[in-house]
């Protein structure tokens, strides 16, 4: 059969003389980028809320302040706001524009387009909202504490927040800067040119949206008067390729540039490929495991402490998930201020065995959701047969991400094990979320809170603990605090951080300075050349 | 029943039957000799008769645990420790094939006595009542049948949960409607035949026609179908499993066992070849045996 | 007419159920993992599904019939323009995996029926066994790492070269006809380089099924006592053949054949997913498990006129053409 199937083909390649194959190298000014895209439903920066999407406005739009692809150390710096000031009683922060950038269309950006785009994602209150909101502003209020002055632009908030805490959130995708006038020409009813901005862009940044196909591709083109100056790539392609093995095959044949979901068995093969680098990036996203206290058997401390002997770190950072994740087991990403590297636990089936006979547990049955990725399902898997080594059975049922998301949103997921990437780059977003939880009862519905949907009553100390890091202007001072909450969640939080991602990224040899974004951003393309 | 100065061979070839029975008997061993004539269908027979024994046995002939696993030693290529190599996770394939044999067996054969069941009621009634009662079943039909199949079955499993019992309800769901339709032509080619209208005059109702006459005729027909279909049911099972809606993890079904292995086909190509390859045999084996029935069964097929 | 419209309207009213019982949020998708209690809420009412269910349908039908299909939530472009772009991505891949079929389909399984039990008979046969039994997308993975990755004769996955990607512009939105139409060669070879490997496998599948049913058709035809009276008469084998036996069963055969090209209409979902074709396949699935109604819904209108006209088309041959069932 395979005899037959080639002998076709073969007679086909031959008719076809020598068309295939002819181009083995992308055009030295295109970056061609493979990566699954099918998450984007919408490119309007006040609505972006799912990776890929952030991946392009990062690269259409520009912020107030934001973060240099060259130097991610620094942290934000400034970008369309030139220079800003804390007032005295820490209580509004003043930006001045820089002069002369232009939008996309010609339009000059002033603080009136950095206002009005403040005020339009307030106004709109899509999903990342909160990002904004948690500043005290709302629909009502948001004119009058967002307001410009000529060449400047002043931010009042609710209550004297770190400088760095307020900056990191305005590096956020749905801080960016709209184009006022191009957007509200578009505008139908009082929808603030949302349903535009959904499939356009007008924006500022270092490329212009030349087309988005969904499902299919993303195309850039560089924008010539680029305040930084004309990107050296003039035409960026994002193909969506879903398999790994097929953005392996387009890599290793020179058909893209960049592979962006390769699984560890491809990037292993691909580091020994000629013409090809790897290149790792640890990103924000934290692969932890959830066990939900609405469940008896979990919410015995006993068992929440053996759990965390139960999961063979090693053993599954060495194999199937190498190089893709990192074991950490604290709910800060490295890379984040007050990021913690403890390594309290140890996978140690004797050691659970122990923990639950001492406490009287033998035996029990959890059935839970797991979403059908391959990699949840094979940490799951090896859950489930360590859990079966310390007497515990485990059941597995693949659901979809959107089933799996909603059983955990009503609460209804014993064991949930996944990943949670943070919001903006500063540490309260996963602090607010892992270690905040104010009322623990059902109709509270906080169902954007991982410890709410776990039934996780945080306890009061470390609710508080949550918000005065949020107002401590001393960084130093302020990522200790972090430390110190990450200490105590390790010692008795029934949400157990896991590991950390790490993006592979297969590059064509000749591509420089790619960068996904690190642990705090999105992918960049403005600073990436490629040689010869 | 007289046998003197006869072989049973003789017997049950006799031209001249004596009784109902001895014709009967006769015909099915007919039926045989065509049957064992055809090596192929034979052969397909031979494989499919050790499934039934390996998925009877698994527990004792597997060498190890189909779930045993072991990290260190995962992606391991064929050797004499393990025959068909290891998977992701370090567990012996060989053992999950051996293991598995038993959920394809339960899948296919649950899936091969609903579907076709189904589909013989509503096609012959569709075709033997004719009128309204024709239209509104065949509009039904043609429902299910423009539906795209998989995705049909994905609903299904999508809305029931995943599981493998599901997953067989769902395929069931999907299979029925091109029996239907082949019930209905055989139906429609001899509802005014001869020997029905004879029938009918001796007085027998609708249901009789239909239970004793009509059935009959579609049975074999259907049966050549279903043994043809079974290598469709196998690998729809596994777009279901690849899919992640049919049995669920860490049970060895072989379609599940396929899309595991999809990430590692490039460099470890056993992981997905071996169950790829225990699939291929087996809906080969099933393609064998329903070429060699329909030479056997169906009078207008072909015989070669 | 009537009756299409009411097996659509039924192929509708079951996708539509299906969709409601499904325990698939919509709402999660369009306001994603984060929202808050009062930003789902907004969006609940603003996709209208806090109106009873019969209401929704209805709406549904109306809109449908004054051209609306809705909006996709998970492109977040009109269902109309997605089903524009990805349905002759399909019927490109379709049609030319149906053209290789048919074009050595049936030829095989007439040689194989006029020689019967011969060598040609029995590659037929094994040909047409394997292909049954093969597993789609294992054969997609391993044909694309030999002629793509090993080999390099054919183009990788998706439909054109990354570089010819959105340069012809597109007409009937095939993109073989497209580049034809604009004269650009370049770019007709890079599609046909694309094409080639995921037709040439739907093509051996339904050249395993037509190939079967032609030489079972023949079989019948070869049998029958006119053919006996032809040769009798001494005319040609090639002619018994071609011109008696093979005229009669075209009839069948078209149904055949337009059958197996509805099966690769709708089911080529896991060879699309292989070969990163964007077609109707992967659009439906991805819809389905995301709870994209109105995408799903458009998706099953297309799939459902294919189908049911093609069924139809059939139905209409029997009856016109053959004289027993009337």
């Amino acid at each position: 059969m395979k005899m037959h199937l080639s002998s076709r083909a073969l007679l086909l390649a031959s008719a076809l003389a020598l068309a295939p194959a002819a181009y083995a190298e992308t055009p030295a000014d295109t970056l061609v980028v493979a990566n699954d895209i099918s998450d984007i439903i919408s490119l309007d920066p006040a609505q972006t809320f799912e990776f890929s999407g952030n991946d392009v406005n990062r690269n259409t739009y520009d912020r107030l302040v934001d973060f240099d692809p060259l130097d991610m150390e620094a942290g934000f710096k400034p970008a369309l706001a030139e220079s800003w000031k804390v007032a005295e009683d820490g209580m509004s922060i003043t930006f001045t524009m820089r002069e002369g950038v232009t939008f996309h269309s010609g339009n000059p950006v002033r603080a009136e387009d950095a206002a009005w785009s403040l005020h339009r994602a307030v106004k709109l209150d899509k999903t990342p909202a909160f990002i904004l909101t948690q500043f005290g502003f709302t629909a009502d209020n948001v004119e009058e504490k967002i307001t410009h002055d000529g060449n400047t632009l002043t931010i009042s908030l609710d209550q004297p927040y770190a400088q760095s805490f307020v900056l990191n959130c305005l590096t956020a995708m749905i801080a960016s800067v709209v184009d006022k006038e191009t957007v509200m020409a578009h505008a139908e009813g009082d929808d603030l040119g949302n349903t535009w901005l959904n499939t356009n862009e007008a924006g500022s940044g270092a490329f212009q949206l030349a087309a988005w196909r969904p499902n299919e591709a993303v195309q850039l083109t560089a924008y010539e008067d680029y305040y930084q100056g004309a990107s050296d790539m003039k035409r960026v392609i994002v193909r969506n390729v879903a398999e790994s093995s097929a953005q392996r095959l387009l890599l290793e044949q020179g058909d893209i540039d960049a592979a962006r979901n390769l699984t560890p068995t491809d990037v292993e093969s691909l580091s020994t490929t000629e013409g090809v680098r790897i290149q790792d990036e640890p990103r924000g996203r934290i692969l932890y495991m959830g066990l939900n206290q609405k469940d008896e058997l979990l919410s015995n401390p006993a068992v929440i402490e053996a759990m965390k002997h139960l999961v063979n770190y090693e053993g599954i950072t060495d194999s199937f998930l190498k190089g893709m994740f990192m074991t950490h087991q604290a709910f800060l990403p490295a890379g984040y201020l007050g990021a913690l590297e403890d390594q309290p636990w140890t996978y140690d089936v004797e050691k659970a065995r122990q923990i639950l006979s001492d406490a009287g547990i033998e035996g029990g049955t959890i059935t839970t959701k797991v979403r059908d990725l391959r990699e949840y399902v094979d940490v799951a898997q090896t859950l489930q047969a360590s859990m079966a080594e310390a007497g515990l059975t485990l059941n597995i049922e693949q659901m979809t991400g959107a089933q799996v998301l909603d059983a955990y949103r009503a609460r209804e997921v014993p064991i949930f094990l996944g990943e949670w990437g943070p919001d903006y780059s500063d540490p309260n977003t996963n602090a607010a979320t892992f270690a905040y939880n104010p009322d623990n009862s059902d109709e509270a519905m906080a169902t954007g809170l991982l410890a709410w949907r776990n039934a996780y009553a945080v306890p009061d100390s470390m609710n508080e603990a949550t918000v005065a890091a949020t107002l401590e202007q001393d960084s130093d001072k302020r990522a200790q605090m972090y430390q110190d909450i990450q200490r105590q969640y390790q010692a008795e939080a029934p949400i157990i951080p896991l590991f950390q991602r790490i993006e592979n990224t297969g590059l064509r040899q000749n591509v420089q300075n790619w960068n996904a974004g690190g642990s705090v951003t999105s992918v960049m393309y403005h600073q990436v050349t490629k040689g010869e | 029943m007289s046998v003197t100065g006869m072989t049973r061979r003789e017997w049950l070839l006799s031209d001249a039957p004596l009784t109902r029975r001895q014709a009967r008997l006769g015909a099915l061993y007919q039926g045989w000799l065509t049957f064992r004539a055809n090596k192929l269908a034979m052969f397909g027979l031979v494989i499919l008769i050790l499934l039934i024994g390996m998925a009877i046995l698994a527990p004792w002939i597997a060498p190890q645990s189909p779930f045993a696993q072991n990290l260190a030693g995962r992606l391991a290529p064929p050797s004499a420790e393990h025959w068909l190599g290891t998977d992701a996770l370090g567990r012996d394939i060989l053992s999950r094939l051996i293991h598995g044999s038993r959920i394809t067996l339960f899948i296919v054969g649950t899936v091969a006595l609903i579907a076709p069941i189904i589909g013989l009621f509503i096609g012959t009634v569709a075709g033997f009542a004719g009128g309204w009662i024709d239209q509104v079943l065949m509009r039904i039909t043609d429902i299910f049948l423009a539906f795209p199949k998989l995705i049909l079955a994905l609903a299904f499993v999508a809305a029931l949960g995943p599981s493998i019992g599901n997953a067989v309800l769902a395929l069931a769901l999907t299979a029925w409607p091109p029996y239907a339709r082949l019930a209905r032509a055989e139906t429609l080619t001899v509802r005014n035949a001869d020997f029905i209208a004879a029938a009918r005059l001796q007085g027998a109702g609708p249901m009789r026609l239909l239970v004793r006459h009509i059935w009959p005729l579609c049975i074999s027909s259907l049966i050549v179908r279903v043994a043809l279909d079974m290598a469709g049911i196998i690998l729809s099972a596994a777009g279901l499993g690849f899919l992640g809606l049919g049995a669920q993890p860490p049970m060895p079904e072989w379609g599940a066992m396929i899309s595991d292995g999809r990430a590692y086909i490039l460099d470890f190509w056993w992981v997905a070849a071996m169950p790829g390859l225990a699939i291929f045999i087996v809906s080969l084996a099933f393609n064998l045996l329903g070429d060699g029935l329909r030479d056997v069964l169906d009078p207008k097929g072909d015989k070669s | 007419m009537l009756s299409l419209a009411l097996t659509l309207l039924g192929l509708l009213l079951v996708t539509f159920i299906i969709g409601r019982v499904m325990p698939i949020d919509p709402v999660l998708k369009v306001v994603g993992d984060r929202a808050s209690q009062a930003q789902y809420e907004a969006a609940y009412q603003a996709m209208g599904l806090d109106k009873p269910l019969v209401v929704q349908f209805f709406g549904y039908i109306g809109d449908v019939l004054t051209g609306n299909f809705g909006r996709s939530i998970s492109t977040g472009q009109l269902v109309i323009d997605d089903i524009r772009h990805v349905f002759p991505a399909t019927l490109e891949l379709a049609t030319l995996g149906t053209l290789i079929g048919v074009s050595i389909g049936v030829p095989l399984g007439v040689i194989a029926a006029a020689r019967r039990g011969g060598i040609i008979d029995q590659v037929a046969r094994v040909v047409a066994l394997v292909g049954y039994s093969m597993p789609i997308f294992w054969l997609g993975l391993m044909g694309l790492l030999v002629f793509y990755g090993i080999l390099g004769w054919v183009g990788g996955p998706g439909r054109q070269g990354i570089i010819f990607d959105g340069m012809v512009p597109s007409v009937t939105g095939l993109i073989l006809v497209d580049s034809l139409i604009a004269g650009d060669w370049a770019a007709f070879r890079d599609a046909f380089s694309h094409i080639i490997l995921p037709a040439s496998l739907l093509g051996y599948f339904s050249l395993a099924y037509i190939s079967r049913m032609t030489r079972s058709f023949m079989l019948e035809q070869l049998g029958a006592e006119y053919i006996t009276t032809a040769r009798v008469k001494g005319l040609s084998e090639g002619a018994v053949i071609w011109r008696h036996a093979f005229r009669n069963i075209s009839i069948p055969l078209v149904t055949v054949i337009a059958l197996s090209f509805g099966s690769l209409l709708e089911g080529s979902v896991l060879t699309e997913i292989i070969f990163s074709w964007p077609g109707l396949g992967q659009y439906i699935t991805k819809s389905l498990l995301a709870g994209d109604m109105s995408a799903v819904l458009g998706g099953t209108i297309v799939v459902g006129v294919c189908f049911i006209a093609l069924n139809l088309l059939s139905d209409l041959l029997y009856r016109v053409l053959d004289p027993r069932s009337k």
